[in-house]
């Protein structure tokens, strides 16, 4: 019994950053429909910051969370005024060519700064295992997981409840009437790559707690895996992205567990081939029906 | 001999081209256009041969101009898929990878029962060059199968789904061909030792050769009834479809195609180096794939083809740029979509017998606008260019 | 159709500018065709390995130690009165980029024998290239089994990964280990031979294999394989990997509350006091690893080679470091050899001689004593480390070959 309560803890940790990181893609697509391949990179630069901050100034674990949040949150706001902004009205193939070089521009200028080797991101404080009942828990999964919850809370609130949650939502419904409507459309969608890229920050954190070291492709993977985890869920859905995180993470969990854990991408990749196939529209998305 | 076969097809497959052009201007038949660029192919591959035969071109710089070759018909392969098509496959190294290993595995297994020994592929035998042309196609064919199987779920999806998945699908053969040697219980790909000892067959010849025989088919290919089709897709698949295409088997058919021959290419690529392994055709590879066309040009033959070019050359001769490469493709990826998204030749293709046909009609581009032809036989794309 | 001037012009200049790199780009390289002139008065030697990119560290590290050796040799006054004169090529870490390299040290710069490559497929791709001309290249980390067996001309400095894999396994036997899992990175033959070799060693000499678990390139985390290890409740734990995956392993480890011993090899090297510390010090007791070099080693041979290289390079050297200055001198051992025969440099016989005089000398190199019997491999002694209680390598025992 214990090791299955350690697994699904595990599973649990898993899935709660791929469901952050799946979080702002949802965001992103959910409005301009844009595909963030630098998404993924942007969580890369998160964990640097906190490297920079802590290892190389020796500054507070505090003020290191708190300045890598705020480093994502301009980055993606810098990355989609530089890049995206001039290509509001290109065709989707090169806005997603674009994406793709933002992302590798972002790996590459981090092997060129900071090189090949990963950096280790000092811990963020001295505990590192809780003891339950005498199961031994690791503190980085609590705190994951628990961090998690509250943020997608948040996110839920911010969304339905307030002023620009509205004026995002009638954005990603129709730019052209919410331009009418007197809704400043670009700001709007500034705001939203800077609360996804918040997010993204968060996951950062969390991850430099969780796995210590930063390197300049760590954000490819993380960030495919977290697209994978949005499209499950349903591209554009809230809940969608948390569930279909926690699914990813779930699967590699069981994958790995089973002994197989070689073949983990691929269950992954197969897992978005079947509901790709199958219900294209994830499992909270809406079916759209395509103009001509 | 591949020359020969081309030499032979070329007026057979230009009879079915277009009519009589308009009116009074002089124009070149299609049977002389094919030969002279037939010729000039032929031109291209004995010089070539010579100053390789005779030191002018030393082996280093023989080994580069392979993988310039293999680069080309890469890049002008995926050109099929996202410059016609108007897709975006991410996988592209994948397919590479099935044929460069397909190739590999037939080319030594088949040398294992003819009793081929590894040096006779330098030499050049009857049979090793059948043996070799051999691999190429199965390898290719490995591709092509690989590309049916992805293309017909990958097709439903557009856009973005269809960009992430290929990745996946290029992800899953990179796993698989890591992988699938422990599962089988018998040595195919040789795993994450990576497959060695493949023997060298690919030359100057072979490689040049295989890019004019592919530059020449999706030539063709795009100039037929087919590749109207296909370019229909791409400028609007409704209304395409409204049309009567039928915009499944045409986006299939494209798609295999660009699979095909990026396994010709990988099947080259096997004999250049002589080690294979599964990390060497991840998501980096197809993007670096991708660059050559975006910045060449989508739709464009010839750009493809130059930027394979100058994009693999630049690195070896300055060694400099080479840390920056990976940064710099990136800005230029970047800076091409917003600056100029059709890239540098837009769909620009050269035609020899364009200029030849303007020289004959002495129609100069200097000489005054309005008396400019109404449309001299556009596109023909010489495999010379390189 | 476009039919105006400026594009028709763009379009030729462009062409025509491409050419003309393309020419300017052989040109360049052509140049180095006529070195072979002055061939009399220095002995050209080849350095390769990535330089840039993911395995670069291992890469610089070999570059450096090895260009330390030639330039000591050269102020002792080179081979047989003239001078070592190196041609270094970065490769990438990639198979195609070292073959041209390999090619054009050949070629344009006309070497008589080759320090590299460094990783084991680029490796591979160079032996096989090299056969052919029966070039001496000596590799100073390239671990894999295949690499020496193309033809009888290349040469390693480190030992096998099987070898290091046997090591350990004697090792946690002479520990009194009975029960031993191994977590192990998949889909790279270094990892992979090594575990395998462990595994079946540690079998034959009565150690029970609990569990392998395994897991693949680029993952962070170990949480589910460490769970699953934890559960069969091991003495020890083999990490046949490198030392950043190491270093989270062992942290993910510990905190889910292992606190028993991990085992190690040469991957280990670098895990603390290196660039980062990959691990805490408090997370690193209990830990041993083998490999062929510790700066913490107190013989003689090791101290002068630290001091010369920090002296050199401001930094304290790897046992990557140690081992190209080992592969160099390997290298410059059958140089001599070659040399003192009066042999014309870059002949056949030149080449052969050098091959036999890497066969027939013993060369003390700061990772011990290296010397060939049959083939490429050597016979030489390792050593187990392990780490004090801040962090710092502590050598533990002395094996020999």
């Amino acid at each position: 019994m214990d090791i299955f309560l350690s697994q699904v803890l595990n599973g649990l940790q898993l899935g709660s950053i791929y469901a952050l990181v799946a979080l702002g893609y949802t965001m992103v697509y959910g409005i301009i429909l844009l595909l963030n391949f630098a998404h993924g990179d942007i969580i890369m630069v998160g964990a640097y910051v906190s490297w920079l901050v802590m290892a190389q100034l020796g500054l507070n674990p505090v003020l290191a969370i708190l300045l890598s949040i705020v480093a994502c949150t301009l980055m993606g706001v810098i990355i989609d005024k530089v890049a995206y902004a001039p290509l509001r009205n290109a065709p989707r193939l090169s806005i997603l060519i674009t994406a793709i070089g933002v992302s590798y521009f972002l790996e590459n200028g981090a092997q060129l700064v900071f090189g090949a080797d990963p950096k280790v991101v000092p811990a963020f404080t001295d505990i590192s295992t809780i003891n339950l009942g005498g199961l031994a828990l690791s503190f980085p999964a609590v705190v994951t997981v628990l961090v998690t919850i509250v943020a997608t809370v948040a996110l839920t609130l911010l969304v339905q409840k307030s002023k620009l949650g509205k004026a995002m939502r009638a954005v990603s419904e129709d730019m052209g009437a919410a331009r009418l409507m007197g809704i400043n459309v670009n700001s709007t969608i500034s705001f939203t790559f800077a609360v996804g890229s918040a997010l993204a920050g968060i996951g950062a954190v969390l991850y430099a707690m969780a796995y210590t070291q930063a390197s300049p492709t760590m954000g490819m993977m993380l960030g495919t895996k977290a697209f994978v985890a949005a499209v499950l869920g349903g591209i554009g859905s809230i809940p969608g992205a948390v569930v279909g995180g926690l699914i990813v993470g779930f699967a590699e969990m069981i994958v790995t567990w089973l002994g197989l854990s070689v073949w983990k991408d691929a269950v992954v990749f197969l897992l978005l081939i079947i509901v790709l196939i199958v219900r294209p529209t994830g499992i909270f998305g809406r079916t759209m029906s395509e103009k001509v | 001999m591949e020359e020969e076969i081309m030499t032979d097809k070329r007026p057979i497959i230009s009879t079915g081209g277009r009519g009589g052009a308009s009116g009074s201007k002089k124009t070149l038949p299609m049977p002389v256009r094919y030969a002279i660029n037939a010729v000039l192919v032929l031109l291209v591959l004995v010089v070539g041969e010579l100053m390789i035969d005779g030191g002018a071109i030393t082996r280093y710089q023989s080994t580069v101009l392979e993988q310039v070759g293999v680069y080309i018909i890469l890049a002008v392969s995926l050109n099929i898929a996202t410059g016609y098509l108007g897709q975006l496959p991410l996988g592209h190294a994948g397919f590479m990878s099935v044929g460069a290993y397909g190739c590999a595995i037939f080319v030594m297994r088949m040398a294992e029962v003819l009793g081929v020994g590894a040096r006779d592929f330098t030499t050049g035998t009857p049979l090793t060059v059948l043996l070799v042309i051999g691999g190429l196609l199965v390898g290719g064919l490995c591709a092509a199968v690989a590309g049916i199987i992805i293309g017909i779920p990958a097709l439903r999806l557009k856009g973005d789904y269809l960009a992430i998945i290929t990745l996946a699908f290029a992800e899953i053969i990179r796993v698989v061909m890591l992988n699938i040697d422990s599962v089988l219980g018998f040595k195919l790909t040789g795993g994450a030792k990576g497959l060695t000892g493949i023997p060298g067959y690919s030359s100057f010849l072979l490689v040049f050769a295989c890019v004019a025989i592919v530059c020449f088919l999706i030539h063709t290919m795009m100039k037929s009834r087919h590749g109207r089709a296909i370019l229909a897709i791409r400028d609007n698949e409704i209304a395409a479809e409204a049309t009567g295409v039928n915009t499944t088997y045409y986006k299939t058919l494209a798609f295999v195609a660009s699979a095909f021959f990026a396994g010709m290419a990988g099947g080259l690529y096997a004999g250049c180096i002589g080690v294979l392994q599964p990390a060497y055709f991840g998501f980096m590879k197809s993007i670096e794939i991708l660059v050559m066309v975006v910045l060449g040009g989508m739709g464009s033959m010839l750009g493809s083809a130059l930027s394979a070019t100058v994009l693999t050359i630049l690195p070896e001769a300055l060694r400099a740029f080479s840390e920056y490469r990976m940064i710099a493709y990136a800005i230029v990826l970047i800076l091409v979509m917003i600056f100029r998204p059709q890239g540098l030749l837009g769909s620009y293709d050269f035609s020899l017998s364009r200029i030849i046909e303007r020289v004959m009609n002495r129609d100069f581009p200097w000489k005054k606008k309005d008396d400019a032809p109404a449309d001299a036989a556009k596109g023909e794309e010489v495999s010379a260019d390189v | 159709m476009f039919e105006n001037v400026s594009r028709r012009q763009f379009v030729t200049g462009s062409a025509a500018a491409a050419l003309a790199l393309g020419l300017v780009g052989c040109g360049g390289n052509n140049g180095g065709d006529s070195a072979g002139d002055d061939a009399a008065t220095s002995i050209k030697v080849g350095i390769m390995g990535p330089h840039s990119g993911d395995n670069a560290q291992y890469g610089l590290a070999c570059l450096n130690g090895a260009q330390l050796y030639f330039d000591q040799l050269n102020a002792d006054g080179g081979i047989n009165g003239k001078e070592i004169e190196t041609f270094v090529y970065d490769e990438k870490g990639d198979a195609t980029e070292a073959v041209n390299a390999y090619n054009s040290l050949v070629q344009n710069d006309g070497v008589t024998g080759i320090v590299g490559d460094v990783t084991t497929i680029p490796s591979i791709a160079v032996a096989q290239a090299s056969v052919a001309d029966n070039m001496p290249c000596v590799t100073p980390s390239a671990t894999a089994a295949d690499v020496v067996t193309y033809g009888t001309n290349t040469f390693r400095a480190c030992v096998t990964d099987p070898v290091q894999g046997v090591v350990m396994a004697d090792f946690a036997s002479k520990q009194g280990y009975k029960n031993v899992a191994t977590l192990y990175k998949t889909g790279d033959d270094y990892n992979e031979g090594v575990n395998k070799a462990f595994c079946e060693e540690a079998e034959s000499l009565g150690i029970t294999i609990t569990t392998q678990e395994s897991y693949s390139d680029g993952d962070v985390d170990f949480n589910t394989q460490i769970t699953n290890i934890l559960a069969t409740n091991p003495d020890a734990i083999l990490l046949p990997n490198y030392y950043n995956e190491d270093g989270m392993i062992v942290t993910q480890a510990r905190q889910q509350g292992y606190d028993k011993v991990f085992l190690g090899v040469d991957g280990w090297s670098g895990i603390y006091g290196g660039s980062e510390n990959y691990a805490d010090a408090a997370d690193l007791h209990d830990c041993y690893y083998c490999c062929a070099f510790s700066a913490s080693n107190e013989s003689d041979v090791t101290k002068q080679f630290i001091a010369d290289y920090e002296a050199a390079y401001d930094e304290t050297p790897t046992n990557f470091c140690a081992l190209g200055y080992d592969a160099a001198m390997v290298l410059a051992a059958g140089l001599t050899a070659a040399e003192e025969a009066g042999l014309e440099a870059g002949s056949e016989d030149y080449k052969q001689a050098v091959i036999d005089g890497i066969f027939a000398s013993t060369v003390d190199g700061v990772t011990g004593s290296i010397s060939y019997e049959d083939n490429g491999d050597p016979v030489k002694s390792s050593l187990i480390i392990t780490f004090a209680e801040d962090g710092s390598e502590v050598t533990f025992d002395t094996i020999e070959a």
